[in-house]
C-alpha cells in the first residue's frame, strides 16, 4: 500500500521523466480516475454533483491556469475572475447567438479571454512584482466595467445572460451528471496538457523567468514571447473554466459571480495548494470550495445552542483561522505536504 | 596559439559609463577560437562591465562588438546574442533556484529545442523526442563535471560550491561558441579551485570550447590562460602571455603600487 521506490530503477530517459514514474503512483491515477469517471457519478446525489464537484473542478482548472501564470512564471495576477468573466460571456454569446457547437463555443471561450489576456499581460514586459499586481489589478476593473457597460455583451447593469439549453451532437445536457461529465472531461483534459507544458521546455523557460529573468534572457530565454505565452496560456485555462461554471453551475452568466473576492480566492487556492504544482491547485480549490461547506454542515449542529447571525460570521473566522494556521504549518502549501509523505513513505516503516 | 587566425570576437574602442563613472574607456580585446582568455584587474577595473558588454546586457556608448565576423547591431537584445553562440556565468550566482540541478542545465539547452507549444503540451510523440535527446546531452555535462548525484536536487539547497558548477554546466549545456566566465572560483578552497581549473582545462581541450575568464586568483590565471588582458580603471593596461604580463612594469604598478612609495 505504501510502497515507495527506494533506489532508482530506472533504464530510460522516457520513464525517468514520466508524469508517474512509479507504479503504484500510475495504479493510483487509475484508481483516481475510476473514481471520477464512475463511483462519483453513480454514488453522489445531484446536489454533491451539481453544487460540490463542479465548482470544485472548475475552480480547479481556473487555479491551474493562474499557477501556470503565478506559481511558474512568477507573474502575479489579481485579475483572474476577469478573465473567468470573459471566457465565460464569450462561449454564452457564441453559443447561444451565433449557433456555434457547445465544445467549440467553449473553447472560443477560453480562445477570446487568452487574447484579452495577453493583451493585459503587456504591461509585464516593463514592470514586476507588486507593480505588476496592482497592474492586473486594474485588469479586472477595467473587463469588469467593460462587460458591465457594454450592452451588446451583457444586457446593462443589470442584465445576465442565461444559459441555453445544452446540446452536443443532439444529446442534451440537462442532467448533473451530464453537466458533471462535461466538466470532468474538459478538467482532465487540461490538467494532463498543463502538466505537459509545465515538465517541457516551456515550463523550465517559466521557472528561470520567476527564479532569475536576466540569467534566463542571458541564456537564450526570449523573456517577452515566453511572459505573453503564459499569460496566453493562463488566461486560456481562466477562460474555459469560466465558460464551464456557466454552462454547468451557475446557470447564467452574471458578472457578480466574477468579483475581484474571486480572483483573491484564486490566489488563495494557489498559495494554500502549493505555488508552482499543478496538484496542488486542485488540492487548493478543494480547500476553498469543499472546506467552507464542511464547516458549515459542523457549525449546523450547534443551531439550537448559538444564535444564527453570530454562527454564520463564525464560519468565515473558521475559514479564516484555518488559512492562517495552515500558511503557518506548512507555508509551501498542500502539495509540499504530499510530496513530504511520499518522501517519509520511501522507507516507512523503517527509516534508518 | 601561435599560428594567425580570425578572432571569433573583436571588441574595439569600448566606452561606457554609469554617470559620472568612467567603466570603460576605450578598451579593445580580441579573443580567438579556442583559447582561453583571462581578464584581470584591480576591483572596479572594469572587468565585469567588459563581459555585460560583451553578452548584451549593457550597450557601449562608443565602439562596436564584432563577432564572427560580423557586426552586432546597436540595440541587440541578450537572448538574440545567446543566440549566436555567447553564453556566460555570473559573479554572484544566478541559479535558478526553485529548479533542480538537471533543470537548470536543461534551461541551458533553451535555445536548441524547437518543439513548439501545441506538440509540447501534447508531449508524446515528436517532443518526448527531443527531450530525451536534450536530457541525453545535459547527462553527458552532468557526468563531465561530475555532478551526478545531485541531479534531482533543488538549486537552492546546494553549497557553494556545487552551484557555481551548476552554473558552469547550464552554461556548457548551451553549447555556447564563446564561454564567459565571471570569476568561477571566487570563493573557493584550494582543492575546489584546483577541480575547477582541471573542468576549464578540459572544456577547452577535450570540448573545444572558447574561454574568456576573469578570475582573481594569479596563479590560476597565469596556469591556464593562453593570453591575459589586464584592465586598471577601464582603460587596458597590458595584453600578451602569462610571462609577458608578469614581467610587465604597468601591470606590477597597478597591482603593487609605484616602487618606492
Amino acid at each position: 500500500m505504501f510502497y515507495r521506490e527506494c533506489g532508482n530503477y530506472k533504464d530510460s530517459y522516457a520513464s525517468d521523466m514520466a508524469i508517474f514514474p512509479i507504479p503504484l503512483d500510475q495504479y493510483g491515477f487509475i484508481i483516481m480516475m475510476i473514481f471520477a469517471f464512475l463511483v462519483i457519478p453513480l454514488t453522489a446525489s445531484d446536489y454533491w454533483l451539481s453544487n460540490i464537484m463542479i465548482p470544485f473542478y472548475c475552480f480547479g482548472l481556473s487555479a491551474i491556469g493562474l499557477n501556470i501564470l503565478a506559481g511558474y512564471a512568477g507573474q502575479i495576477s489579481i485579475g483572474h475572475a476577469a478573465f473567468m468573466a470573459v471566457g465565460a460571456y464569450a462561449s454564452l454569446i457564441l453559443y447561444g447567438r451565433y449557433g456555434i457547437p457547445l465544445i467549440p463555443s467553449i473553447l472560443g471561450g477560453g480562445l477570446i479571454s487568452s487574447a484579452v489576456g495577453t493583451i493585459f499581460g503587456l504591461p509585464s514586459l516593463r514592470i514586476k512584482g507588486f507593480y505588476l499586481a496592482i497592474a492586473t489589478l486594474a485588469s479586472q476593473f477595467i473587463i469588469q466595467w467593460i462587460i458591465v457597460h457594454w450592452q451588446w455583451v451583457s444586457g446593462g447593469v443589470f442584465g445576465t445572460v442565461e444559459t441555453p439549453d445544452m446540446q452536443i451532437f443532439g444529446l442534451l445536457i440537462n442532467t448533473p451528471v451530464k453537466k458533471y461529465f462535461l466538466t470532468l472531461g474538459w478538467v482532465v483534459v487540461l490538467a494532463i496538457v498543463a502538466k505537459n507544458l509545465v515538465r517541457g521546455q516551456l515550463g523550465r523557460n517559466w521557472q528561470a523567468i520567476r527564479d532569475v529573468d536576466y540569467a534566463a534572457e542571458i541564456i537564450g530565454v526570449n523573456l517577452y514571447k515566453d511572459k505573453l505565452i503564459a499569460f496566453a496560456v493562463s488566461t486560456f485555462y481562466a477562460g474555459i473554466s469560466g465558460s464551464l461554471i456557466t454552462f454547468c453551475y451557475y446557470g447564467a452568466a452574471n458578472i457578480e459571480e466574477f468579483h475581484v473576492m474571486v480572483s483573491f480566492a484564486l490566489l488563495g487556492m494557489i498559495i494554500i495548494g502549493g505555488l508552482g504544482t499543478i496538484l496542488g491547485s486542485f488540492f487548493g480549490a478543494g480547500f476553498f470550495v469543499l472546506l467552507p461547506i464542511g464547516i458549515n454542515q459542523v457549525l449546523g449542529n450547534f443551531m439550537a445552542v448559538v444564535p444564527s447571525e453570530i454562527l454564520s460570521n463564525l464560519e468565515a473566522i473558521i475559514f479564516g483561522g484555518l488559512i492562517v494556521l495552515f500558511l503557518i504549518v506548512e507555508p509551501y502549501g498542500m502539495a509540499r505536504l504530499w510530496h513530504t509523505i511520499k518522501d517519509k513513505m520511501r522507507l516507512w516503516p523503517f527509516p534508518y | 596559439m601561435n599560428e594567425k587566425k580570425e578572432p571569433i570576437l573583436r571588441a574595439e574602442n569600448i566606452t561606457i559609463s554609469f554617470g559620472g563613472l568612467q567603466a570603460l574607456d576605450g578598451v579593445s580585446l580580441v579573443i580567438y577560437p579556442g583559447e582561453i582568455l583571462g581578464i584581470i584587474g584591480p576591483n572596479g577595473a572594469g572587468k565585469t562591465t567588459m563581459l555585460n558588454i560583451i553578452n548584451g546586457f549593457y550597450k557601449p556608448d562608443k565602439g562596436r562588438i564584432i563577432f564572427e565576423g560580423r557586426e552586432r547591431p546597436k540595440k541587440m537584445k541578450p537572448d538574440l546574442i545567446a543566440a549566436q553562440g555567447i553564453a556566460r556565468t555570473f559573479q554572484n550566482l544566478a541559479l535558478f533556484s526553485g529548479m533542480s540541478a538537471l533543470g537548470n542545465i536543461m534551461v541551458g539547452r533553451t535555445m536548441l529545442m524547437h518543439s513548439n507549444i501545441f506538440s509540447q503540451g501534447l508531449y508524446w510523440g515528436f517532443s518526448q523526442k527531443e527531450e530525451i535527446e536534450h536530457r541525453r546531452a545535459a547527462e553527458r555535462i552532468i557526468d563531465f563535471l561530475q555532478i551526478e548525484n545531485i541531479r534531482r536536487t533543488p538549486a537552492s539547497m546546494l553549497p557553494y560550491g556545487l552551484r557555481k558548477r551548476v552554473e558552469l554546466a547550464r552554461a556548457l549545456a548551451a553549447e555556447p561558441k564563446l564561454l564567459l566566465l565571471d570569476e568561477p572560483m571566487a570563493g573557493m578552497n584550494l582543492e575546489e579551485k584546483e577541480d575547477i581549473a582541471r573542468f576549464i582545462l578540459d572544456a577547452n581541450e577535450e570540448l573545444g570550447y572558447t574561454i574568456a575568464l576573469i578570475e582573481h586568483d594569479m596563479g590560476v590565471v597565469m596556469d591556464i590562460c593562453d593570453r591575459i588582458v589586464v584592465l586598471d580603471f577601464g582603460k587596458k593596461i597590458a595584453e600578451g602571455t602569462a610571462d609577458e604580463i608578469k614581467a610587465d612594469p604597468k601591470v606590477i604598478k597597478a597591482y603593487l603600487g609605484e616602487a618606492g612609495g
